[in-house]
């Protein structure tokens, strides 16, 4: 497995270019499927089995993204838009996640208040908390704040359940050790608790940024100056079916980002992690 | 006689199960293990030898009956004792170094000091070439090594072992049973080693002592004759090994029906 390049045997080149094939079938497979997913939905739509006023066609949904992007939307240019969406989901996914792992290592470690507390949180974890958004805005007006709020809202409940189960999970033979070797508890809950419950919290934060979007985007919905939510809020006011559909592609390209972002710092933190091996023989 | 490592009077532990109900683990066990003797735990699955290593930690308390580190009771965790787990403790996150460094480190030594003591146990243990190897990438004999490092580095006075080598295969075992002979003859701790394999506790140990099925208490105990330094692959084949082997079996087989 270590052998250096230049000892390549016929049986590594042959692993190397089967690896490289399925690669490019993923590929060209996926961008077929775009191909014939798109192209039907435009035929369909020019000929007549689909209505374009409900549903959109793809032209239309590109002739309204350039729109957008050259001659800004009807609340200002689109990047602006989309700024302003993506600061809500960010601030409100950062102060979301953080309070989230604090409270989640804090109960994880502590029994009593998990008992007390674990009713309480499983019951504000059963409302539809998108319903406190309309609350948010009362109180915190029109601006960013109701938005952040209700995004902070979607992400804590995902990120403290994950951090508090990734505690729960912590294995009991690192923690005796770690205090037999003579860790405080501190110690302890810095050094193995942490970075055990940190597989569990990083595999929610990529739920969690989606919800945060959904949060931010709710918000704009439900009433705001700015914002992607805004734009689909009017879009829909004017039954304009395509504006709806673009919006939605701003967000999807959006949070594709994030999620990318997300990955790459799962992977260095927990690069410790065994690697994955191909299995001999799957296609 | 000078005052003994390790002193178990009159122990007994309970366990509550959520539903209310006690199960007596340990009754009245009493054993001592004098300073620098190697003691061997042999005893029937589940008769509470993993209860008595952790009652002289200090992190599961007796539910009666009192436990001495050298004269003093116990209370909390002894910083004179060193635990080496059956299962996998070392922490898949860290590299070998790190997790060898991190007992001096919990202590509150200075990095670059804890790092450089660290690597010399790297190569006391022959792990040389390996110290930025993270666990999931080390063999189980490794893994071992790295316990081993990681427990030895803090030079406990005490040393206790709970089946360490039970999941390694039977050449690695010897291998490793070799080692910790070579690591324990230069300081002479006193060690606790539970296991169930009769062989590895005469290899090892200057006592063997049998437990009976749980709750448990001490039914019988050997001296191990044999001289030291011990050759861990010959050793099992003189007939005294073998006539001890087969008396400690009787006694075992007792226990283990049912």
């Amino acid at each position: 497995m270590n052998q250096p390049n230049q000892a390549l045997s016929d049986e590594d080149k042959a692993n190397m270019a089967k690896i490289r094939a399925r690669k490019w079938l993923v590929i060209s497979l996926r961008v077929a499927f775009a191909v014939v997913f798109l192209s039907g939905w435009e035929i369909s739509a020019r000929v007549g089995w689909l209505d374009p006023f409900f549903f959109a066609q793809p032209s239309l949904i590109y002739d309204q993204l350039v729109t957008w992007v050259v001659d800004g939307t009807s609340q200002g240019p689109l990047w602006n838009e989309l700024l302003v969406t993506l600061e809500e989901t960010v601030i409100g996914f950062f102060i979301g996640s953080a309070l989230g792992i604090v409270f989640g290592i804090f109960l994880g470690r502590n029994k009593l208040a998990s008992d007390v507390f674990s009713l309480y949180i499983k019951m504000a974890n059963a409302i539809p908390r998108i319903v406190l958004g309309s609350i948010f805005i009362i109180m915190f007006g029109l601006g960013m704040g109701s938005k952040i709020a209700l995004a902070v809202v979607m992400v804590f409940f995902v990120v403290f359940g994950n951090a508090f189960q990734g505690v729960v999970e912590a294995d009991r033979n690192l923690i005796a050790n770690a205090y037999i070797l003579g860790a405080t508890k501190r110690q302890v809950t810095m050094t193995v608790i942490l970075p055990s419950a940190m597989t569990w919290i990083l595999a929610s934060l990529h739920v969690s940024f989606g919800f945060a979007l959904v949060g931010a985007v709710v918000g704009e919905f439900l009433g705001s100056r700015h914002g992607i939510g805004l734009l689909i809020a009017t879009a829909q006011g004017s039954f304009n079916a395509a504006g709806v559909f673009a919006a939605m592609v701003v967000l999807a390209i959006a949070a594709m980002g994030a999620e990318y972002l997300i990955t790459m710092l799962e992977d260095r933190i927990l690069k410790w992690r065994p690697a994955q091996f191909v299995e001999h023989g799957s296609n | 006689m000078s005052t003994p490592a390790i002193e178990l009077i009159n122990v007994s532990r309970k366990f509550v199960t959520p539903t209310g109900s006690t199960v007596l683990a340990l009754k009245n066990l009493s054993l001592t293990v004098a300073e620098g003797e190697f003691c061997a735990i042999v005893g029937p699955t589940g008769c509470g030898k993993s209860t008595t290593l952790g009652m002289i930690t200090g992190l599961s308390p007796p539910s009666s009956g009192t436990v001495k580190v050298f004269g003093r009771e116990v209370r909390g965790i002894d910083p004179n004792i060193g635990f080496v787990f059956q299962s996998d403790a070392v922490f898949p996150w860290k590299n070998v170094l790190d997790n060898i460094a991190a007992g001096p480190l919990y202590r509150g030594m200075q990095k670059d000091e804890a790092r450089h003591k660290a690597m010399d146990w790297v190569q006391r243990v022959g792990l040389k070439g390996f110290e930025h190897h993270y666990p999931h990438q080390l063999s189980g004999g490794m893994k071992k090594r790295v316990a081993l490092a990681q427990t030895f580095i803090n030079e406990p006075k005490i040393l206790l072992m709970d089946e360490p080598f039970s999941a390694l295969d039977v050449q690695t075992r010897a291998l490793m049973q070799e080692e910790l002979l070579g690591l324990w003859s230069e300081h002479k701790a006193s060690v606790v080693f539970v296991t169930h394999d009769i062989e590895e506790a005469l290899t090892l140990a200057d006592r063997v002592l049998i437990l009976t099925k749980g709750p448990a208490v001490v039914k019988q105990t050997y001296d191990v004759p044999f001289a030291r330094p011990r050759n861990v692959l010959e050793a099992r084949h003189t007939p005294e090994f073998i006539e001890l082997s087969r008396k400690i079996w009787t006694d075992l087989r007792d226990e283990v029906t049912f």
